[in-house]
């Protein structure tokens, strides 16, 4: 049942639902960092989809397609940054005002020209298997077997880290994210760099968007981005802002909707799965946080939790694995819910003294 | 003199703001290898003319001429470019940046040159350099450490090595020692001294008339956007610059009669209280304010007095201990509650907890009271009550803004922080007033005003409990003086014949030793 090829299998599907998520998150990273507050990535992944999957129908070409999701994604952040920058309007209104837009014109549009003339899409991106590291046992097929874009959303990881905190760039833009005014002192053009970044964030939103029709699903559907750009923010703020904490709370996300899509085969007992691996992820977040709070120093209060959340997990899991439960199918439409209540957990109890670039939302008026 | 001694010369600039003649025809220059002190009433437009000459604000007419040669700055690079620093009032440092990355922002070293702003940026040389300026100048710091760790002395040295490795051979301080303890102050004064050795030429902004006779070479004194005067240390006196800066006589020394202390007000027992990182800062302070006496905590900033006024003020839990205010157990109340009471408190932070900066002048006014008759009545606020008492409050404070809608981010600093000891003086019930730091930032004719506010108001029977970090103040403020160092009270000794020396020692930690080893 639960065997080595289960997990493989959703550890790879996990990674696969990661991705249109940490790209979402790096959208968010790179115009919060500079101090455009972006709750619009859900309309600009949704624009994105609905444009790639156009261009790539008329092109009849899927890299052409996600060139062009990333143009309009590109384009939709550019009008956020002028609503926030240039209008001055409230930056959460603006989001919110591109999101309401995006699902009005991809719904009418969407009745208007794809319903009624039936086209269809052109399919998705093949496998790029990388030789010799996809034959690697265990890692080879979680790692190294999946579509482009996937390979491409690790990449992004890696250049983003690089470029935020290893480069004059990323230096002036956390900056200008942080403290305009100090910025500006020493000759920093406020405002260009809050553009540039918020644009740059929009390009990888449209490869987001793109994502869910040039490798997932292979055609457009109204709504089927379906809040993955806010489980993105939530992802964004969960990692602190850093690149590579988005990827792990995104894998965490990943995951959970991996997890569901699996236990809707209906194949594997889901009382048990989801017990026994509660209980693993208890038991692993139990013992990191542990091991942290010995690293720093934490109160024994604190280190004492840890340890009953890790030995809690590992109970559970023992016992997940031992009883028996009785075959109880869930409705889908609840294991569908998994990643959303994650949101809610996360957002509700962990990110307390999460540190938001301090300057984020505020208009820089010079003088 | 000869024009090419001259590092810096203005001529006839002017700067309006809305409603506001900043600069009004200035004409400044400033000497090779000088230290110019520049003085002026709070708005007398000292910042707006450094602004200027930095390249923050273009004026809106005059001329700068740097070495010898006219100049148009657009913007700090053009001014950075031809060698001027500055250190700005506020400082200029992104807190979650280390002292490297703050000092290379906008001026990076990368280890290729391929791509400039995407290749790797290079700390280490910049490290190594700003080691070999903290050498050369004297300005101990680590260039690793995170500016938001580092105490306000030492990120003004990160200002000084900024404005140094970008090559400034002008540096412009702006209220560099409103910040500083006495003893960070002097090390700056040494520091200032080796740069002009080395060639610096210095603008110095302050409004301390000691530490002027002490350090400059020469002074000018501005007042309402104009140049009024200038002198030369040895030729003139603190009374001769305070009467040139405000255009009166100003007393230097706090005019005041006896107190006399009535019922205690204010009941403190054992407080314990801890800072934001868990660290305990006040451990056991003990003490009672009565109505008509002041009681002044001396001491050096950061041994628990913010927190120790934070948690009088229900701004931050205690962890232990009691508060009493009028007889009312005010340990764990909410500071609505103790303000409604009859508590008035002047913060040390004025942009942090004193002001709403966005709000205007007149809404600012009101943020002790807006919740009561008259400013509100029923589920509405009064909007002519709000702002008949604005008109008030500024014409018998002397707020200079050029209206009562203007928000109090445009106000200049000295004049927010009139806004602040405005409000909380006027308040209709106060009983106890509590003032941290109550005139930072202002000039002498303000800080009379101030203090003579401080002393009525005693007179009027309210327990007053001053904070300040200098020894100046308390001394002449206060009736009974507590020294406050490492989180404990060290000694309380009557104001009258207090030992200017022995209170400086107190301050320093250098009885707890002894007075320790009596007790046992
Ligand atoms: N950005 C601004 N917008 C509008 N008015 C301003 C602005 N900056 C300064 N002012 C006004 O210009 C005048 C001069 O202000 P400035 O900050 O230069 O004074 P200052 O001499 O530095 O005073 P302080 O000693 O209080 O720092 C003040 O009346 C102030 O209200
Ligand atoms: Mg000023």
């Amino acid at each position: 049942m639960m065997d080595e090829k289960f997990f493989i299998g959703l550890l790879a599907l996990a990674f696969v639902k990661a991705t249109p998520i940490t790209l979402g998150a790096l959208t968010g990273i790179y115009s919060e960092r500079s101090g455009i507050i972006n709750i619009g990535i859900e309309g600009t992944m949704l624009v994105a989809a609905f444009t790639s999957f156009i261009v790539s129908v008329v092109s009849q070409n899927l890299w052409v397609g996600l060139l062009g999701g990333m143009l309009a994604g590109g384009l939709v952040s550019l009008l956020l940054a002028v609503l926030s920058i240039r209008y001055k309007v409230n930056q959460i209104i603006a989001g919110m005002v591109i999101n309401l837009l995006a699902i009005g014109v991809t719904n009418y549009a969407t009745r208007v020209y794809i319903d009624t003339s039936g086209i269809a899409g052109i399919g998705v991106l093949p496998k790029w298997r990388i030789p010799l590291l996809m034959d690697i046992p265990i890692l080879g097929p979680i790692l190294f077997q999946h579509q482009p874009l996937v390979y491409f959303m690790f990449g992004l990881v890696v250049l983003t880290h690089y470029v935020m905190f290893y480069t004059p760039w990323g230096l002036r833009t956390r900056a200008v994210g942080e403290h305009p005014r100090a910025a500006d002192t020493v000759g920093i053009p406020v405002n260009p760099m809050r553009y540039a970044s918020t644009v740059i964030g929009g390009l990888i939103a449209g490869m987001a968007g793109s994502f869910l029709v040039v490798e997932a699903v292979g055609s457009f559907q109204k709504m089927m981005t379906t809040g993955r750009g806010f489980i993105a923010l939530a992802v964004m703020i969960f990692g602190r802002w850093n690149p590579f904490g988005a990827l792990v709370a995104a894998l965490l996300f990943g995951f959970a909707e991996a997890l569901g899509v699996r236990l809707q085969l209906g194949d594997i007992n889901n009382i048990q799965a989801l017990v026994y691996l509660t209980g693993l992820g208890m038991l692993l977040g139990g013992t990191i946080q542990m091991i942290t709070d010995f690293v720093k120093k934490k109160e024994t209060r604190s280190k004492i939790i840890a340890g009953m959340v890790a030995i809690t997990g590992l109970i559970a899991a023992i016992l997940g694995q031992t009883l028996t439960f009785p075959p109880t199918v869930i409705p889908f439409q609840f294991l569908g819910i998994l990643p959303y209540v994650l949101t809610i957990l996360v957002l509700t109890g962990m990110v307390r003294g999460a540190a938001a670039p301090a300057a984020e939302g505020v208009v820089y008026e010079k003088q | 003199m000869a024009e090419q001694q001259l590092a810096l010369r203005v001529e006839d600039v002017t700067k309006r703001f809305p409603g506001v003649l900043a600069n009004n025809d200035i004409n400044f220059d400033l000497e090779k290898g000088e230290i110019h002190a520049l003085l002026g009433e709070n708005g007398a437009g000292k910042t707006t003319l450094m602004n200027i000459i930095y390249g923050l604000y273009k004026p809106d007419d005059g001329k700068i001429t740097i070495n010898g040669e006219e100049v148009v700055l657009h913007d700090p690079n053009d001014a950075i470019r031809r060698g001027i620093g500055m250190v700005h009032q506020h400082f200029m440092l992104v807190p979650v940046m280390t002292v490297t990355e703050n000092v290379m922002l906008g001026n990076e070293k990368t280890t290729t040159n391929f791509l400039h702003m995407l290749a790797p940026l290079d700390r280490k040389r910049i490290a190594r350099e700003i080691t070999q300026l903290a050498d050369q100048h004297n300005l101990k710091v680590d260039p690793s450490a995170y500016v938001r760790d580092l105490p306000v002395g030492t990120q003004q040295r990160v200002e000084i090595i900024k404005a140094l490795h970008r090559g400034a051979e002008i540096l412009i301080l702006d209220e560099p020692t409103a910040v500083l303890t006495p003893q960070e102050a002097d090390e700056l004064f040494d520091i200032m001294r080796s740069l002009t050795q080395k060639g610096k030429s210095i603008i110095f902004i302050t409004h301390k008339l000691k530490e002027v006779l002490a350090i400059a070479d020469r002074i000018t004194v501005l007042r309402g956007g104009q140049v009024v005067g200038s002198a030369i240390p040895s030729e003139t006196s603190e009374h001769e610059l305070a009467s040139m800066m405000v255009g009166r006589d100003v007393l230097l020394e706090v005019e005041k009669s006896e107190a006399m202390p009535g019922d205690v007000v204010l009941d403190v027992t054992d407080l314990i209280a801890e800072d934001d990182l868990g660290h305990q800062v006040v451990r056991g302070v003990s003490f009672e304010v009565r109505a008509g006496e002041i009681l002044g905590v001396a001491g050096v900033q950061g041994n628990g007095q913010r927190e120790m006024v934070e948690a009088l003020t229900g701004l931050r839990r205690a962890v232990g201990g009691h508060i009493t205010l009028l007889g009312e157990n005010i340990t764990r109340s909410q500071p609505r509650h103790i303000t409604d009471i009859g508590s008035a408190h002047v913060p040390e932070d004025r942009h942090k907890h004193g002001l709403v900066l966005p709000f205007t002048v007149a809404d600012n006014l009101v943020l002790n009271a807006y919740h009561v008759e008259p400013f509100s009545k029923q589920f509405f606020v009064n909007r002519a009550a709000i702002d008949a008492n604005a008109d008030r409050l500024v014409q018998e404070f002397d707020v200079r803004t050029p209206s009562i809608e203007t928000p109090a981010s445009s106000l200049s600093g000295g004049n927010q922080q009139k806004t602040i000891v405005a409000r909380e003086l006027s308040h209709a019930t106060v009983k106890l007033l509590i003032v941290n730091q109550p005139t930072r930032g202002l000039d002498v004719g303000s800080i009379e005003f101030i203090h003579k506010r401080i002393v009525q108001a005693r007179d009027n029977g309210v327990a007053v409990l001053l904070i300040s970090a200098e020894l100046d103040e308390i001394m002449g403020l206060a009736d009974r003086i507590a020294v406050m160092y490492s989180g404990r009270i060290v000694a309380t000794v009557p104001a009258e014949g207090a030992d200017r020396n022995r209170l400086g020692l107190l301050m320093a930690g250098a009885e707890v030793s002894s007075e320790i080893n009596t007790l046992m």
